[in-house]
């Protein structure tokens, strides 16, 4: 296994509460992370059944505000900001001048003039730059700070979290409604507190100072013992999230595709009255049929795709796996892939007339045997809706 | 970390007991940490003649898959079927119900190259550091 050199990666508020626990730490960008504490499927099971309590402080949070923050984030990004209303959150992207996307982030907007923009830890210093750039470039009134070392960010998540919450928070959870996010006061610490997560259950995201971080981490611990609450870590993270479907940069998004492309379309608001940067790409292509498609894959037998592996069909290269791994909720491997358009609606064709598998043309290169597969309609998992 | 006294290894983190010419062979709790939960295993088949150091299977977890090396001459005689209905017993129970496949042994002598539990204990040791 390659060497951990921790002394050389940034610790987050909660590193050595990890590392008390018993984590299995990682590098993840830089940052000392718990890839897991005991097991990956425990944990997963565990968001999925009751809750997972998360420590995300590695991720970017960038301040943007002054009199045209909205206009500047409708500018440098490539949804409509200003519709935001104070309270809300929306998810959103930030794209080059070509079109290929830089980074997803969500926007939280705190005030008319004061938004909270968070961003994958991969990508923090650069979308940092980018905006700052952006703000300055278009003469509009708003400062852009980086205030990552500012923040924590722990995030509870499954279906028991609204009751676990509940007791440490005089916030009514009920109003906080899906993608909503607002000051509140949990365990007596003022917090951002924000129904948003990256798990595909119902739960919360966390904003507090670094001083608070080890407080709260410890309220929640011990508000969920009797929930079924346990400490989750990254791998568990990538599973669940791979199992809702959702997209990771430098898997299905990077630099070199659109929104488009990763059949996100629907973050672009081309028809915002404001320019932005990407703009004029954008409109090109999303005029333009799509080369690639992102499709669900599960495995027929037990090997589990990974990123990278070859997709096949009809024995010929169609496409690449961009996340794969074990489902623990659904038994079986799955796999997120590109497939070039031709094999896609062919592919797509063969699962409406009852062939999931394209009649046996469907299948993965694993390790150099082609493993049959089928079409999966994204999401692998939805939960279910309680309201 | 569990390393039994009776038990001989292999530098591949492999452990193999041996009795009356034949070998029972699975991973060690060293190894079943490294790989997190196993989701699959994909053992040699039964009849199969297998050769010391050659990979002979795999185990995959879900972060990672790693090669099973054979560690003697001989033929597999047996898989484990409850591994295959529960992969998780490579986790739970690696010396015990998580034991992977049977080899009968060529010789009668003990197939050369074993470690002993203090010389894998020792391996294992510097590996951490």
């Amino acid at each position: 296994m390659p060497e951990l050199r921790s002394e050389a990666l940034t610790r987050t508020p909660l590193s050595a509460v990890h590392e008390s626990l018993g984590a299995t730490m990682t590098d993840f960008a830089g940052w000392l992370m718990p890839l897991r504490y005991r097991s990956e499927t425990a944990e997963h099971n565990a968001v999925r059944t009751a809750a997972g309590l998360f420590d995300l402080s590695h991720m970017g949070e960038l301040r943007v505000t002054g009199d045209e923050a909205a206009a500047a984030l409708d500018y440098a990004l490539v949804s409509d900001i200003s519709a935001i209303r104070p309270g809300r959150a929306k998810y959103t992207m930030i794209v080059a001048a070509d079109g290929g996307v830089i980074d997803d982030l969500i926007v939280y907007r705190l005030d008319d003039q004061d938004f909270l923009v968070v961003a994958n830890a991969s990508n923090a210093v650069k979308v940092a730059a980018e905006l700052t750039e952006r703000a300055s470039g278009s003469g509009l009134a708003a400062q852009v700070e980086d205030r990552t070392s500012e923040y924590a960010l722990i995030a509870i998540q499954g279906p028991r979290a609204p009751e676990i919450l509940a007791g440490l928070t005089d916030t009514d959870l009920t109003e906080l409604r899906y993608y909503a996010g607002y000051p509140a006061v949990v365990a007596g610490r003022p917090v951002l507190l924000a129904r948003t997560g990256y798990t595909g259950e119902d739960g919360f995201e966390i904003f507090t100072e670094p001083k608070d971080a080890a407080g709260l981490w410890s309220a929640l611990t011990e508000a969920g013992q009797g929930a079924g609450l346990i400490p989750a870590g990254l791998a568990a993270r990538d599973s669940l999230r791979l199992e809702a479907g959702m997209p990771l940069y430098g898997n299905e998004l990077s630099r070199q595709l659109t929104p488009y492309d990763a059949g996100l379309g629907r973050v672009v608001k081309l028809e915002k009255a404001s320019d932005f940067v990407g703009r004029a790409a954008l409109a090109d292509k999303a005029s333009q049929p799509r080369e690639h498609v992102l499709v669900g894959l599960a495995g027929l037998t037990r090997r589990v795709p990974r990123h990278g592996f070859g997709v096949l069909w009809n024995g010929a290269p169609a496409g690449m796996v961009t996340s794969g791994g074990h489902s623990p909720t659904l038994g079986r491997p799955i796999a997120m892939a590109y497939l070039n358009a031709d094999a896609a609606k062919q592919a797509t064709d063969a699962l409406e007339s009852g062939q999931a598998d394209g009649d046996g043309r469907l299948a993965i290169d694993i390790r150099g045997s082609a493993e049959p597969a089928e079409l999966i309609p994204l999401p692998f998992y939805r939960r279910q809706q309680r309201d | 970390m569990s390393v039994p006294e009776e038990l001989h290894y292999t530098a591949e983190h492999e452990w193999v007991a041996i009795s009356d010419s034949v070998a029972r062979v699975g991973i060690t709790d060293y190894a079943q940490r490294a790989l997190g939960d196993v989701v699959y295993v994909s053992a040699p088949t039964p009849g199969s003649r297998v050769t010391a150091g050659d990979p002979c299977g795999e185990v995959e977890s879900t972060k990672s898959v790693s090669d099973i090396y054979c560690p003697a001459d001989g033929e597999v005689t047996e898989v484990n079927p409850e591994v295959d209905e529960d992969p998780g017993l490579v986790n739970s129970d690696p010396y015990g119900a998580g034991w992977l496949f049977k080899i009968r042994l060529d010789g009668d002598e003990q197939p050369p190259g074993l470690l002993s539990a203090a010389e894998y204990a020792a391996l294992i040791q510097d590996e951490e550091q």
